[in-house]
């Protein structure tokens, strides 16, 4: 069974459509990377798996049940956001608040949780700065903490959104090695939008690239072709590789693979 | 100017008060956690003039005060809670809101026939002046809003630092932020009460800031906030009541002279900091 599914989705917002007719299944294990320029829907993807969009059309569903708000067998890796320096946590509260942060009633943290705290930590290489105020913590550290944080309740799917943004080469390789030694490992699939695919090129199996209404998905060596996604742009699109890198050149409004 | 010859029996006198201060002392401080990390200390600002202006309507109706004093914070309240999510619409909002309370208040307090010494309590704090059954209420009041928010204290951590992740997580956000709105109402309600719309501030902002000065401990920036709070609300009533002058420049200078205290620790401690790292 797959772990995500979407038959015949649609979503737009006034009469512009994001993208419609939209197949796609995501196995249990598999690295599914979502591209495509500003405004093609990819953070509304994420929101409608999240349960937080509803589609105009057609199904989506985890592990075969239709998707439902806050669901714990997801967990969700927002954009690197810096957390103000004045914030009253430590890197240890970050992950513990995906733990228990969900619960209300006395704010307790049983003894059991906090084991399994230092045991995402120590997952994440964190365990280092994992007392220090999370405000004194670089992006990279507290993106770390971030995927402890998202891998608390046991995920069976990491939704990443965007979550290399503005770190470092270093940061971006150390992160993203996290998040595919966790599928590798536990068999948890992995739905990763970003604009730039180089950090991850050689952990993705599939991509479905989204633009202008318009959707393909196949492997990177299928999708990254120039004359494929110069028919989906309908405009002379040049993918250039170089040193294993993918450069995806001319396309309408500035901005790259 | 001081006269501590009689002070047993004056003790005795505002005892009721003294207690209020101390629950409104802890409350504040707790909230405050809240109110800096939600970035709402301008909201704190409006709802306390919206706040003014119920209680100064409530005085010239002949209505209880405190009730109206609640009834302004919740309006002001939820309707910054409902229109302002984003931060940009929040304070456009607070900011076209804050003078209509006050000139409203103003013009119930113009109207109003009685004494002006009440009036002007209202803006600058009149404790001592309040009867026994309201302060009852503002005690409960008070309590109420602690066990509220110890019972949301995780959900409402997990929202402030991130709404997004909080939300994808099942926290019911939405929910969560008006609630949080519906405490600072009643919070702030109870402290125009004791320390006057004007200074409602220096008991919901001051202690909590004072604290994120010195620590950075989920646990220890909470627990300090409540301290401070609790030595700045009764030591103000304390020094206020052996002299002639009002409580509320008592308690805003002890917190004031708090947070001084703590932003000098807190610069050490940062060099300290920078120089191990």
């Amino acid at each position: 069974m797959s772990t995500l599914a979407f038959e015949h989705a649609a979503l737009g917002f006034g009469n512009r459509t994001l993208w419609s007719n939209l197949d796609l299944s995501v196995q249990p294990g598999e690295f599914l990377a979502v591209l495509g320029p500003n405004g093609s829907g990819k953070t509304s993807l994420l929101k409608t798996i999240l349960g937080q969009q509803r589609l105009d059309a057609g199904r989506v569903s985890l592990e075969g049940h239709p998707i439902r708000r806050g669901d714990r067998r997801i967990g969700y890796i927002p954009q690197q956001k810096l957390a103000a320096p004045g914030t009253p946590l430590r890197g240890r509260d970050l992950v513990t608040l995906g733990v228990n942060g969900h619960r209300f009633g006395l704010p307790i943290t049983s003894r059991a949780e906090r084991q399994r705290v230092d045991g995402l930590l120590a997952d994440v290489g964190a365990t280092r700065f994992a007392d220090q105020p999370i405000g004194s913590l670089s992006g990279g550290e507290q993106q770390r903490l971030r995927v402890g944080q998202a891998l608390a309740a046991d995920p069976v799917l990491l939704l990443c959104d965007e979550p290399l943004l503005s770190l470092d080469l270093q940061h971006q390789r150390g992160v993203s090695e996290l998040i595919d030694r966790r599928r590798r490992e536990h068999d948890t699939a992995v739905v990763f939008v970003t604009h730039d695919v180089n950090p991850v090129l050689g952990m993705v199996d599939r991509i479905l690239y989204l633009a202008d209404g318009q959707f393909l998905q196949g492997t990177p060596d299928e999708v990254l072709q120039s004359d494929v996604l110069s028919d989906l742009y309908g405009t002379p699109v040049d993918v250039i590789r170089h040193d294993g890198r993918v450069i995806v050149a001319g396309v309408p409004e500035h901005h790259h693979v | 100017m001081f006269d501590y010859s009689n002070y047993g029996e004056l003790l005795a006198l505002v005892q009721n008060s003294i207690i209020a201060a101390a629950v409104l002392g802890v409350v504040g401080g707790l909230i405050g956690v809240f109110v800096m990390q939600r970035d709402m200390a301008f909201a704190v600002h409006g709802i306390s003039e919206l706040s003014f202006a119920g209680a100064a309507g409530a005085l010239l109706i002949g209505a209880n005060v405190v009730a109206g004093s609640v009834v302004g914070s919740l309006i002001a309240a939820v309707l910054i809670g409902l229109l302002g999510a984003r931060a940009r619409d929040r304070n456009s909002i607070i900011g076209v809101l804050m003078p209509f309370g006050l000139g409203l208040g103003i013009l119930f307090l113009a109207l109003y026939p009685g004494r002006s010494g009440n009036k002007f309590g209202l803006l600058t704090g009149q404790i001592v002046s309040v009867d026994f059954a309201q302060l009852g209420l503002l005690i409960t009041i008070a309590v109420i809003v602690l066990v509220a928010l110890l019972a949301v204290w995780r959900p409402l951590t997990f929202d402030s630092l991130d709404p997004e992740v909080a939300a994808a997580r099942g926290v019911p956000s939405r929910w969560l932020s008006l609630g949080f709105m519906v405490m600072l109402g009643l919070t702030v309600a109870v402290s125009v009460q004791i320390i006057g719309a004007l200074l409602v501030l220096a008991l919901l902002v001051t202690p909590a800031a004072a604290a994120l000065r010195v620590s950075s401990s989920p646990v220890a920036v909470p627990l300090l906030s409540m301290a401070f709070g609790f030595v700045s609300a009764v030591g103000g009533i304390l020094l206020a009541i052996g002299g002639s002058l009002p409580i509320s420049p008592y308690i805003t200078t002890i917190s004031f002279a708090i947070y001084l205290v703590c932003r000098i620790v807190g610069a050490r401690r940062t060099r300290e900091i920078r120089m191990t790292a």
